[in-house]
């Protein structure tokens, strides 16, 4: 399953990092033996805290992996728990030993489901290989955190950072943030959905998707595992279209499934498939944004705009994210922290476009309450769509924290 | 020179309940009585009558080198011999000078530095060879790992800037020979520390010596006519000057640059302290604060001056440690005035020698507890580190959770007399809990600490009613948590550390800034 797994299994395996620069990570060498028993080693720049601790924990972990001889090397930078077991399982898994068997921490109490057409203006990448980021993620405010196991995550550990994102799913308080997992291009993302699934992440985003069926084939397997699991929350879809094909197929990519939440795309490898170079303007992309707006605005689900690279350009991505929200995009990701509070804002309505909305809103109460079923605003008559969109705006600002 | 840590030591619990020695170093101590409960009554100490007839007319007290010097002031063994850390990591003179003294075959010193840098792990060598004794002074890195290793053969003494005037004045530190290393200087001795290739800025740390000590030496490598202005040292204070090729090596003495931490967690702890400032209304024309100048406290003042951009607010003075980013807020005339402790980049240097506004102080006008008042507690707001600090507020800036001693005291302690006293810091460190039940080492009392800001919210001190009345009536949207709180976030995350094991022999002291022992640093085993 694993690209640990070998016709011949090898004996020795490692995972995880550390070294100088190396924070909040551990690394562990696994020696499969046939006889002799556990034999480990530690070494901790928290020792005199968590040494025993560190040593406990990894006791438990090989014994919960059915790992009965061995000899374990832990080179450990502070890493916590969920960080231990996670490394552990993979350098296990990669000895070729353990397979089939998992290692769970502590369950953190799951997050309420997931709404479909939920605030998502800001989705912070974390990488899949980085969990120094994750336990404080949260409270820099995104609306959602996104797990990410493509591109951040180098070809070569891609079986250990789907480890460590099951284990941050599953013990991790991302607090209201909704939890989304990036896995990779198919078929290799199905392997990250069989780790994955089982704890529950909010919504799955699907890279370099150019047809339908890539997204059925997701959806089915999702399906599946819920199924195995018992588990009955939603989990979304997020189809990212990278290519002139995926965008020709916009619609029927983004009505593939009932649960496809959004619709965005990725530009740098969009414009890489025209061959013409990306700007920050974006004139090149109008089309395939404008496309995407439309697909995903038919089926009634959110359009996403993709990210900002320059985090340093702080205007720049002002500028950006207003234009990405007059063009029908309800969110984007951010690759820094420091992006997330511009992005709300430009997210955010407008003081006018909010009193404007109160007021249609206010009539249409206040019709509702006479039972007409015409809405008037002074001598104007207001159109059902107007309406509607008054009250979607009003309740968006209200969870923005715009208005109470 | 008695008081070797072999000895038994006889252990006294203070105010604060922490045990202490009564004795350090062959000197009667003592303990911590509380927060302004200590009153000394006798005479501040004074250097020996000195006679004009035994100086040159010419004013040229120039020697050949540190070792003539040295001789001319009489040093002995067993002498207290003294040196500042204007230069920081790049100094090269109190080495040179302990070096010279070690050629003439003095032994059995007592160091007594206003802080040690890494660089000068070389005293570790002089005290296996018997020429130092002990320091008294704030150790970092080598040195401080030296002494929690009970390798020292007396006690450490730590003291805060303010506290080491204090211990001169009222004669428990006598300096028999003070070093004072200059980036300018005259013949007669008048120094000045914001002029020359090694220029530092300010030189307020040599005051006390300069003033205190028996015999005061002028080490300089860029020797001007007289007069040598402005003199932050004066010449009518200084026996001898020495010239030498190099008092330090500039890229260590003034960061070329000071950074601001790019950590997002970090960054947003900084823009709650400044957002804290700004809801309780400390923040408002006229104001002062104080923030030194690591990652956090930097970044808290580039987003406080935003702050005060928008409110129009305007600062009457703040106070160094002076960076670039304090230099920016006086050219955007968002303060009248900088008081300048130490100069930490070059952007420091050249404003403190160039504009009036920016004005070089000393640890007596700042911190000093036996002067009538210091600035410290007219500051309204100041932002400092901590390595832990404990559910009661009480904080630790002198060793890590294991009992390493790895900082000094520096100004903290005399700057917890500020209006209010915000310790800014990242919950846990690499797994460690900053936020911990009881500090491994008390640096400052909770009753002097009021706020603590972490990423993961920001805990009033219960004391401090008026501050969280403040907040209250704001109705502030900033996530106030009780500290208790913070500290179980914290260990759900990381796992309640295990307490590391201390010796039982003490290898340093922490003193108040009123020259009382407030808490032991114990042998690491």
């Amino acid at each position: 399953m694993s690209r640990a797994v070998e016709t011949t299994s090898p004996r020795s395996a490692e995972a995880g990092n550390w070294g100088k620069e190396v924070r909040s990570d551990v690394h562990v060498a696994f020696e499969a033996r046939d006889s002799g028993g556990i034999e480990t080693s530690l070494e901790s720049r928290v020792a005199p805290y968590y040494g025993s601790a560190i040593m406990e924990q990894t006791r438990d972990v090989l014994a919960e992996l059915g790992v009965k001889h061995a000899r374990v090397a832990i080179h450990d930078e502070g890493a916590l728990p969920f960080v231990i077991a996670a490394r552990i399982e993979a350098a296990a898994r990669r000895a070729g030993i353990a397979l089939g068997k998992r290692s769970l921490p502590e369950q953190h109490p799951l997050p309420p489901p997931s709404q479909k057409d939920r605030l998502r203006r800001s989705r912070l990448y974390l990488p899949g290989s980085e969990p120094k980021y994750y336990v404080n993620a949260s409270g820099h405010g995104p609306d959602a955190v996104i797990l990410d196991l493509e591109d951040s995550v180098h070809r070569g550990e891609k079986d250990v950072a789907r480890i460590l994102v099951r284990n941050a799913l599953r013990s991790v308080d991302f607090g209201s943030c909704e939890r989304m997992v990036r896995i990779n291009q198919l078929p290799l993302g199905l392997e990250d959905l069989a780790e994955v699934v089982g704890e529950s992440p909010d919504l799955i985003l699907i890279p370099k998707v150019e047809e339908s069926e890539q997204v059925r084939e997701v959806d089915r397997m999702i399906g599946e595992i819920k199924a195995r699991h018992g588990i009955i929350r939603p989990i979304w879809i997020m189809p990212i279209i990278e290519s002139a094909l995926g965008i020709e197929n916009a619609f029927a990519v983004v009505t593939a499934s009932e649960n496809v939440a959004a619709l965005t795309m990725g530009l740098e490898d969009y414009t890489a498939d025209l061959g013409v170079v990306k700007t920050t303007e974006g004139h090149e992309s109008e089309y395939a944004r404008s496309r995407v707006v439309n697909a995903a605005r038919a089926a009634g689900v959110q359009a996403m705009d993709s990210v900002f690279s320059d985090v340093a350009d702080m205007d720049g991505l002002r500028r950006w994210a207003e234009a990405s929200r007059a063009a029908g995009f309800e969110g984007m990701g951010c690759i820094h922290p420091g992006q997330i509070r511009v992005v709300h804002q430009a997210f955010q309505p407008t003081a006018v476009e909010i009193e404007k909305a109160q007021k249609v809103v206010a009539a249409f109460e206040e019709a509702q309450s006479k039972g007409l079923g015409v809405v008037s605003l002074g001598s104007k008559m207001i159109d059902p769509p107007v309406v509607q969109r008054a009250l979607k705006l009003v309740e968006r600002a209200k969870a923005m924290g715009v208005i109470s | 020179m008695s008081g070797s840590v072999k000895e038994r030591v006889e252990l006294a619990h203070n105010a604060a309940g922490r045990a202490v020695p009564t004795m350090v170093n062959g000197k009667p101590q003592i303990p911590f009585l509380g927060a302004g409960k200590y009153q000394p009554r006798a005479r501040k100490a004074a250097p020996a009558i000195c006679s004009n007839k035994d100086y040159p007319d010419s004013g040229d007290k120039r020697v050949a080198n540190l070792e003539t010097a040295l001789r001319n002031c009489g040093l002995r063994d067993g002498m207290v011999i003294s040196s500042h850390h204007h230069l920081r990591d790049g100094d090269r003179v109190a080495l040179m000078a302990l070096e010279a003294a070690a050629k003439i075959g003095v032994k059995d010193l007592m160091w007594f530095p206003s802080a040690s840098f890494p660089s000068q792990q070389g005293a570790i060598d002089l005290m296996k060879k018997g020429v130092i004794h002990h320091i008294e002074g704030s150790m970092n890195g080598p040195l401080g790992d030296y002494c929690t290793q009970g390798k020292m053969r007396g006690m450490g003494v730590l003291r805060s800037h303010g506290g080491r005037y204090q211990a001169i004045q009222d004669g428990e530190v006598h300096i028999d020979v003070a070093v004072v290393a200059a980036p300018a200087a005259d013949f007669f001795g008048d120094a000045d520390g914001s002029h020359g290739k090694s220029a530092c800025g300010s030189l307020g740390f040599a005051l006390a010596d300069s003033i205190y000590a028996d015999r005061v030496i002028v080490v300089t490598d860029n020797l001007v006519p007289f007069p040598c202005v402005p003199w932050q040292i004066q010449g009518n204070n200084v026996d001898f000057v020495v010239e030498v090729e190099s008092i330090g090596d500039p890229a260590k003495i003034v960061s070329g640059t000071t950074q601001i931490t790019r950590s997002p967690d970090r960054l947003r702890i900084a823009e709650l302290v400044a957002q804290f400032l700004r809801a309780t209304g400390i923040m408002k024309n006229g104001f002062s604060f104080q923030a030194g100048a690591g990652g956090i406290a930097l970044a808290f003042v580039e987003y406080l001056k935003q702050m005060m951009k928008e409110d129009g607010v305007k600062a009457r003075f703040v106070r160094g440690g002076s960076t670039k980013f304090l230099v920016e807020l006086l050219q955007e005339g968002l303060t009248d005035y900088i008081l300048d402790g130490q100069t930490f980049d070059l952007d420091g240097v050249q404003s403190i020698a160039n504009d009036p506004r920016h004005v070089a102080t000393t640890p007596f006008t700042s911190y000093n507890y036996h002067g009538k008042g210091n600035f410290a507690s007219l500051v309204d707001a100041v932002v400092l580190g901590a390595t832990e600090v404990d559910v009661n507020f009480n904080a630790n800036v002198v060793t890590h959770s294991d009992g390493r001693l790895l900082h000094g005291i520096g100004g903290w302690q005399n700057c917890l007399f500020a209006g209010c006293t915000i310790l800014a810091l990242p919950s846990f460190r690499d797994r460690i809990p900053v936020i911990v039940d009881e500090v491994t080492t008390m640096t400052g009392p909770g009753e002097m600490i009021d706020v603590v800001v972490t990423e993961r919210g920001i805990a009033i001190n219960p004391r401090r009613t008026d501050l969280l009345h403040a907040m209250a009536v704001q109705g502030s949207k900033l996530p106030l948590r009780p500290i208790q709180d913070i500290k179980a976030d914290i260990e759900k995350i990381c796992g309640k550390p295990a307490r590391p094991k201390l010796g039982d022999r003490p290898c340093a002291v922490v003193k108040w800034v009123d020259g009382t022992v407030l808490d032991t640093v114990w042998q690491v085993s």
